[in-house]
């Protein structure tokens, strides 16, 4: 057995970062049940904390001193991660390139380490959820694990910024000019994606603590967009991209005197309904637009 | 065919114009001169603040800038709020007017989406320097109260939300493993990073 497959035959530490779990338990629920299924297997590692993206505003190290502390967990369960949440994504991501690449960083932020009991070496990768599912289950494997097809359905893919950028952190796996990880994942479960006009803007939400009106005003220039096309609905596959769209939609509507009442799914929420799940297996019910139509068009009740 | 009007010589070619250097090395002197003469510059003009901003993580890049508004043409804040300018912020750096760049409330109100810096042509990291200008302002007491009320959070639990009782039970009722409630060795890291005081 090589390196490489024995490192596989480790589970992914599942990384859920402060908002999932407390505020976004659909999107935890639904991608468990999609993973467990297409035979990704996850460990919980309990000491798992903040990701330090927020922290990074007020002082960059001491956000990478936090993303280091996971990595290090991670590295001792010998575990590389899959997170769900692109925000860590991207904080970790970033992390771990600039660990690999800067090892007097690494020295130096071992060196605060040390004081909880922890090292890092720098073996960790860090993947989001939607780039294992595209990278290593693979087509063949999802369309396997697709029992009820979602033909006629037509969804709005949002790709979070930090899923994508910066490219050179995520070692160039999409062009964030022209991503299709996800249109194609879409495409995998039968139904058709729409190709949109900023379609590539980011949610906003990255100001939502700063300026509200001017973060949902964002939001809004996209869901205009994408409700004028008639989507079924947006998929998406950040907690903070799905809090601006979803979580925030019935405010914009108000203040902005616009209806829009497009729903808006986690993209595990989508497979897992291509994959034969129930609704209620998904967390379908804490969406907050409920996507009542969607669901009758693929006949469910 | 086209004719050269203004130079009966040859014109030189486009790539020795247009010849890429490499990233000039830090030195003391900025690569760009400021226009501010000597005796006539103004007091609030710290000529060193663009060094101290390039010297930062991302920031080296900062010195190439040449002005072109690729950044701002593309940023989702300034589509919808014209005041915030990111190529503005990037020339005032430039300029050396520290108080007024660390003292704005534009420095707050970068997203972070990364577009500006990946569309860059001269590799500035923008959404890194704005980044940067966050960390000076904080250093210089000035600190956002959105973000310090996280770090406050995160300092005192190790994440943005408290975790409680309640929250684990729901979590068991839908199948889903608890949580631990707090997680103490953050705050020995903040110590460490002296982030305490830098939150006042
Ligand atoms: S895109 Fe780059 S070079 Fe152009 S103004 Fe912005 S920072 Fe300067
Ligand atoms: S990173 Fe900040 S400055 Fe750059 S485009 Fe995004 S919001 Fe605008």
């Amino acid at each position: 057995m090589s390196a490489s497959d024995s490192r596989r035959a480790r589970p992914y530490a599942l990384y859920l970062g402060c908002t999932i779990p407390a505020r976004v338990q659909h999107f935890e629920i639904a991608s468990r049940k999609v993973a467990e299924r297409l035979g990704l297997q996850l460990a919980d590692v309990a000491e798992f904390a903040c990701c330090g993206y927020p922290i990074a505003s007020l002082d960059a190290r001491a956000a990478k001193l936090l993303a280091a502390r996971n990595l290090a967990l991670a590295e001792r369960a010998g575990c590389d991660i899959l997170a769900l949440c692109t925000a860590c994504t991207g904080s970790l991501t970033e992390a771990a390139h600039e660990l690999q690449t800067d090892p007097a960083l690494r020295d130096s932020l071992n060196a605060d380490l040390a004081a909880v009991g922890l090292r890092y070496e720098g073996s960790v990768r860090v993947r989001h959820l939607v780039r294992v599912l595209w990278e290593e289950v693979g087509r063949e494997k999802i369309q396997a694990a697709v029992v009820r097809r979602l033909d006629g359905l037509l969804f709005a893919p949002h790709y979070g910024c930090h899923y994508l950028k910066p490219a050179e952190a995520h070692g160039d796996f999409e062009d964030p000019e022209a991503p299709h990880t996800l249109d194609d994942l879409i495409a995998w479960t039968g139904a058709r994606t729409l190709d949109y006009p900023g379609k590539l803007r980011c949610c906003g939400g990255g100001v939502l603590a700063t300026d509200e009106k001017l973060a949902l005003g964002i939001s809004r220039n996209k869901l205009r967009e994408i409700a004028r096309r008639r989507a079924d609905a947006v998929t998406l596959i950040c907690p903070f991209c799905n809090i601006m769209y979803d979580t925030n939609q019935k405010k914009i509507e108000t203040i902005f005197g616009e209806p829009f009442g497009v729903p808006v799914l986690f993209f595990p929420q989508v497979l897992g309904l291509a994959m034969g799940f129930e609704p209620r297996e998904l967390g379908l019910s804490m969406n907050r637009v409920q996507p009542k139509a969607l669901l009758e068009k693929i006949g469910i009740k | 065919m086209f004719v050269n009007f203004i130079s009966k010589s040859a014109p030189p070619a486009f790539s020795q114009i247009f010849a890429p250097k490499a990233i000039p090395e830090m030195t003391t002197q900025l690569a760009t001169p400021l226009i501010i003469e000597e005796n006539q510059e103004p007091e609030h003009i710290d000529r060193d603040f663009a060094l101290k901003v390039a010297q930062r993580a991302g920031g080296r890049q900062l010195l190439r800038c040449f002005a072109c508004g690729t950044c701002t043409a593309g940023c989702p804040v300034a589509e919808i709020d014209e005041r915030y300018n990111p190529r503005r912020i990037i020339r005032m750096v430039l300029l050396g007017l520290k108080n007024e760049v660390l003292r704005s409330e534009f420095i707050w109100l970068c997203a972070g989406c990364y577009t500006c810096q990946e569309r860059c042509p001269q590799g500035v990291r923008v959404a890194e320097v704005m980044r940067a200008l966050r960390n000076l302002a904080v250093e210089e007491g000035i600190v956002h109260p959105a973000f310090k009320a996280q770090a406050e959070l995160i300092r005192n639990m190790g994440r943005i939300y408290e975790i409680e009782d309640f929250d684990n039970k729901k979590r068991v009722r839908a199948g889903l493993p608890e949580l631990r409630k707090n997680i103490e060795d953050i705050k020995t890291l903040f110590e460490r990073q002296k982030l305490n005081e830098r939150l006042g």
